[in-house]
């Protein structure tokens, strides 16, 4: 039992982490990335093909993410100057490409097969009793200092930078600001968060393929940031912790709901999830934590 | 060589025939409703599954079915669209954007709640291939050509000859000044939803008969459509066409020289280049 919640938790900060990715592009700058399961997907291979070829952990999480940086970059390099939907067609085709890739390239992926045996930080000196507890202690930690920098960000000049891009492109470029350089900054670096979670998901498992980045992971992550609050870092942290738990709690609805094969229940599972995001978009748009904004300065 | 690259342009055309209806769909969602539907797989998926419902129960022959898959289409569009999509406009395009992606997620599972993920095909006489000039010629996909061609000439017809398409194109046009003219833009929306989701579920029906279908029929071509409408300018009906058959020649001739698993990488390839060079499109206005 506490290993299991020791592992949902752990689960639960590694959502947080993509929850702050999304958080910074669509909540604060305005920009939708649905291929966030992509990029997480590349953190993942990245550090577990670089300590593959002998690099110790952390220089495997600095290769993730820069990876990230590049993968964004490139992404956004053909779509930021475009209208926003074009970013959100392109986004969702990244995140089905690079599924494509990590299933056909067997010579960097091993295929569908996926990659095992990725080494996890001092498991060998923790044993098997203390390691899921120093990666909880490890991920709560990287959650809770990019939820600080993120904060930071929030109330900074460039934050609300950021969400005076969200609120009116065209005025913020008449204020003089350089729109398409912040949207290129905040999406890389929304790019390397999403990516260093799946760097952390890869040394936790031990063991990735291309199955444990299904699209659906975008929409999960989609739920919990609009659900815990649009715009707000604390509202996605949070947000991302309910939806883990919302997804194990619907675990346990075979009991609930007898009778019903596998396939249907799995069914179910998705249909609560989509329609648990509709009916947050339609009831409260603005999430559980809504952003708070400071009333303007009175000249 | 020069043999197999013609055969890879037939089949591409054929492919990309059956592409040009969802395609359209999008693309006419897109040009009324101003947001990109993600929903669209979900209704090519519905008009599938429809369709091969009324061919393995009631023996329905392929115009029928055809006809079947646009009204359960059509239906779940505009009830979707009025229930859930509708209210989420106020918010931006962006969000109505998300919800039709959650809607297609709820839309999928249902259809896999009821039939399993189990594939399915259409209960129909296989036509052998024909050879034309040394081509082999799929009759299945001819069939299915011709009847994409009459639905695609219906349309046209349609939006450019009655009052009701020239109201449709010219809210697309300009939806403020179209109101000021008395057309009612609620009316329109609804119409242009029926019509974006009936055609993708022609779409899917005849992706169907070619092969067989799942829960996922619809969301495997998605990025096709996507690219199909990109490539010829979003919003533009020709270009979705021209698109459609552009996509579906650089997936079939692509497959001479990669493996047929990067099919998906293809449209996704083709949207970027489209995007880094004339954003706008072979046939559209403007992308900014």
């Amino acid at each position: 039992m506490l290993s299991y919640v020791l592992f949902t938790l752990t689960i639960g900060g590694i959502y947080a982490l993509l929850a702050l990715s999304l958080n910074l592009v669509w909540g604060m700058t305005g920009m939708v990335n649905l291929g966030l399961a992509g990029f997480f997907a590349v953190g993942a291979y990245a550090s577990a093909i670089a300590t593959g070829a002998g690099a110790p952990v952390v220089v495997g999480w600095a290769v993730a993410i820069a990876a990230g940086v590049v993968a964004g970059l490139v992404i956004t390099f053909a779509t930021l100057r475009l209208r926003d939907d074009y970013l959100a067609i392109v986004t969702l085709g990244f995140g089905e490409v690079v599924r494509l890739i990590a299933l056909n390239e067997r010579w960097l992926t091993k295929g569908a097969d996926g990659i095992s045996g990725i080494p996890a930080p001092l498991k060998s000196t923790l044993g098997q009793a203390g390691f899921p507890l120093f990666y909880l202690v490890l991920v709560s930690l990287i959650v809770l200092l990019l939820w600080w920098a993120l904060r930071r960000l929030d109330h900074s000049p460039y934050g609300r930078t950021l969400k005076a891009i969200r609120e009116d492109q065209e005025l913020a470029r008449f204020a003089g600001k350089p729109v398409l350089r912040f949207k290129y900054e905040a999406f890389a670096v929304a790019a390397a968060i999403a990516a260093l979670a799946g760097a952390l998901y890869a040394h936790f498992q031990s063991y990735v393929s291309p199955d444990h980045f299904q699209p659906l992971i975008t929409i999960y992550i989609f739920l919990a940031v609009t659900a815990g609050g649009v715009g707000r870092p604390l509202g996605a942290v949070l947000g991302a912790y309910a939806v883990v738990i919302f997804l194990e709690a619907t675990r346990f609805m075979a009991e609930v709901l007898p009778g019903l094969q596998a396939v249907q229940l799995a069914a179910v599972r998705e249909m609560l999830v989509g329609v648990a995001l509709l009916v947050v978009l339609l009831l409260k748009p603005s999430g559980l934590l809504p952003e708070r904004i400071a009333p303007a300065l009175r000249p | 060589m020069l043999q197999a690259l013609l055969q890879a342009i037939v089949g591409g055309l054929m492919t990309g025939s059956q592409l040009a209806l969802p395609a359209i769909g999008f693309t006419a969602i897109f040009a009324v409703l101003r947001y990109p539907s993600f929903a669209v797989a979900a209704y090519m998926t519905v008009g599938a599954f429809a369709a091969v419902f009324a061919n393995t129960h009631f023996g329905a022959g392929v115009a029928v079915c055809a006809l079947v898959a646009a009204v359960a289409a059509g239906v779940v569009g505009v009830a979707t669209e009025h229930t859930v999509l509708s209210p989420l406009r106020p918010a931006g395009a962006l969000t109505v954007a998300i919800g039709s992606i959650a809607l297609n997620l709820v839309l999928e599972n249902v259809v896999r709640f009821f039939f399993g993920n189990d594939m399915r095909g259409f209960d129909m006489p296989i036509l052998p291939d024909m050879r034309v000039a040394g081509l082999r010629v799929g009759a299945q996909q001819l069939q299915n050509l011709a009847l994409a061609v009459v639905v695609m000439a219906a349309v046209f017809v349609f939006l450019r000859f009655s009052r009701f398409g020239r109201a449709m194109r010219a809210v697309a046009d300009n939806g403020d000044l179209a109101r000021l003219k008395g057309i009612d833009p609620k009316l329109i929306s609804a119409f242009a939803i029926a019509l974006g989701a009936a055609l993708a579920g022609i779409g899917g029906a005849l992706l169907g008969m070619d092969t067989s279908i799942d829960p996922l029929t619809g969301y495997r071509v998605l990025l096709s459509v996507f690219a199909a409408a990109v490539l010829g300018g979003l919003g533009s009906i020709p270009g979705a066409v021209v698109g459609a058959l552009v996509i579906g020649v650089a997936e079939e001739v692509s497959l001479l020289v990669v493996p047929t698993t990067y099919r998906g990488a293809i449209a996704f390839f083709a949207i970027l280049v489209m995007l880094s060079f004339r954003p706008r499109g072979l046939l559209g206005e403007r992308a900014t």
